[in-house]
């Protein structure tokens, strides 16, 4: 069977199929029953300075499989009471990637040092939740800030920074460009699209924070989109996210250029049994095109984009 | 998915506990819940107290600011409501004791009506703080169960906690199942009891809840989250091995002790 094995950043992952920030995060058993369940690495809730509730309900809405719309407001316990979650995890044999959010610079380096310290393998800074005030996109979204963090950040700690950016700007590939500069290890791509649901009886958001933003299947393409923008523009390796929901899905970001993806919403749909399925399904998708392994996959359409102007190069 | 109706009745059970029926078409077993939104206030899952046919209810007792909203909603007031989620009591028991404490009746006694109309043999033992307070004590004797009362005054039935009764019961006759619902340290001490009487024991657990979806993580219990893996358990899957009637979470996900 074609090897599975994940290797970017440093870090070599059994499998690309990393538990996303956000899923089954809150506690550290939750954790390590996704890794259990056949995960190449867990990713935490965006943890912060101090506990946050979040947002109150509703809190999601579901759109049959096709998608979720979403505004939970970085609900987490604070970075500290989270160690404990970690500690939890780590016990049962996961490898976990911190995933941190701050309001500045200086937060994000003092959360990312706390976290390194727990003993996760890499810390992936949330630079693109759309729906949270004085976070995520409001302090990610554009380039200046982007290297301004991570700089803050790589500058702080010695474990591979993974700069998660935004699909809310239009041009993801600066923000990439930028996380590169600022001394990322990788980039991972997208978060969720910015969206509303309204219900016309209530003449309502249905969200109790109005806007969300949406993942699963529906935003695939745009994640797809991303990456390989990004891929045409950064030399760091590239953790692909949005909508994956089948292992096709999965070499669909891999030969856009991610070495590694993350899944998150299809446990919603599949349950966490999700992870083992992807695994199982990539290993023989990759026998059956004859693809000897992950690494080898990575970037396998870009040459064809090379070589054929006509399906247009990435922009710079 | 989410459906908006307009609460059809508002049944007050006790001074602090009301009923809201409302049309809800999805089939629903007794255990199921509903996220029942509030709109402008939150939305809360629900255990279903009534389960049959298209007029679904929950029963609510006024504890955080959105159950008292709850208490202030008026007919024809529209409500969203999603669901029905999670696992149910499974009917299919000969001997069966109900332990409910606090507002636990409101989800055991459509359980218990099931099990009944399944030909079971019902005892339920009820708690509340005082009479007024005991919640469906004559919807389970309509039911035909017997129902024996302790109240932490007195004023009905014996004076204490419900566990006295329902220890005494399982020392004293045969039962085949045990449900239970109500504060988390009286289910533990429930399935005690029941465990030394050989007895197996099914809880209905309650945990801060957000997606209902198992995704959001809120309302894990250890291995589990409640609203797809529950919210009914086997003591046994819990007690000692879970952080069950030690610790939940608040909405931020810090551990808080009971």
């Amino acid at each position: 069977m074609a090897d599975l094995t994940s290797r970017f950043a440093g870090l070599t992952l059994r499998n690309p199929f990393v538990l996303a920030s956000g899923i089954w995060g809150e506690s550290g058993t939750s954790l390590a029953g996704a890794w259990a369940a056949g995960a190449g690495a867990v990713v935490t809730k965006s943890i912060g300075a101090r506990p946050r509730a979040g947002y109150p309900n509703p809190t999601v809405e579901a759109y049959g499989r096709w998608g979720l719309l979403n505004a939970m407001g970085l609900p987490n316990p604070g970075i500290d009471e989270y160690p404990k979650e970690i500690a939890a995890a780590r016990e049962a044999g996961a490898t976990v990637i911190g995933s941190v959010f701050g309001g500045s610079a200086e937060e994000f380096a003092l959360l990312a040092s706390r976290l390194a310290a727990t003993g996760v393998v890499a810390l992936e800074l949330n630079l693109s939740c759309p729906h949270a005030e004085g976070y995520g996109t409001e302090v990610g979204g554009t380039p200046e800030a982007v290297e301004e963090i991570v700089r803050a950040v790589t500058r702080a700690v010695h474990l591979p920074v993974i700069a998660k950016i935004t699909p809310n700007t239009s041009d993801p590939a600066a923000l990439a460009r930028a996380a590169e500069k600022g001394g990322a290890a990788a980039v991972s791509a997208i978060n969720t699209l910015r969206a509303l649901a309204i219900d016309v009886r209530l003449r309502r958001p249905v969200l109790a924070h109005g806007l969300g933003g949406l993942s699963g299947p529906a935003i695939k393409p745009v994640g797809l989109a991303c990456v390989w923008q990004i891929a045409g523009a950064v030399r760091i390796p590239i953790v692909g996210i949005g909508g994956i929901a089948s292992a096709e899905d999965a070499l669909e970001y891999l030969m856009a250029g991610a070495s590694a993806v993350e899944v998150g919403t299809q446990v919603a749909f599949d349950g966490i049994r999700v992870f083992g399925a992807l695994a199982d399904g990539l290993g023989r998708l990759l026998d059956d095109l004859g693809i000897p392994s992950v690494g080898e996959a990575v970037g396998l359409a870009r040459a064809s984009a090379a070589a054929e102007p006509a399906l247009g190069r990435p922009s710079r | 998915m989410r459906s908006v109706v307009r609460v059809e009745a508002v049944v007050p059970e006790t001074p602090s506990t009301v009923t809201l029926r409302f049309p809800y078409e999805p089939e629903a077993a007794p255990g199921q819940f509903v996220m029942l939104w509030l709109p402008g206030d939150d939305e809360l899952p629900m255990s279903l107290s009534y389960t049959r046919g298209r007029s679904k209810g929950v029963t609510v007792k006024a504890m955080g600011e959105t159950s008292r909203h709850v208490l202030a909603t008026r007919v024809g007031t529209a409500v969203g409501v999603r669901g029905p989620y999670g696992n149910r009591f499974d009917p299919r028991v000969r001997r069966l004791l109900a332990v409910a404490g606090g507002s636990g009746a409101a989800v055991l006694a459509p359980a218990v009506e099931a099990a009944r109309a399944a030909g079971a043999a019902v005892t339920v033992a009820l708690g509340g703080t005082t009479g007024r307070e005991l919640l469906f004590a004559d919807r389970l004797r309509a039911a035909g169960a017997e129902v024996v009362v302790a109240t932490d005054d007195g004023s009905v039935g014996e004076r204490g906690f419900v566990t006295v009764p329902a220890g005494r019961l399982l020392a004293e006759r045969t039962f085949d199942a045990v449900w239970t619902c109500g504060p988390e340290v009286m289910m533990v001490k429930v399935a005690e009891l029941a465990a030394r009487a050989g007895v197996r024991t099914y809880c209905s657990v309650e945990r801060h809840m957000k997606c209902a979806l198992g995704m959001c993580d809120a309302c894990a219990l250890g291995p589990f989250h409640v609203c797809v893996d529950g919210p009914v358990f086997e003591a046994g899957e819990l007690v000692g091995r879970t952080e069950f009637g030690r610790y939940h979470r608040d909405a931020s996900g810090r551990r808080v002790p009971w």
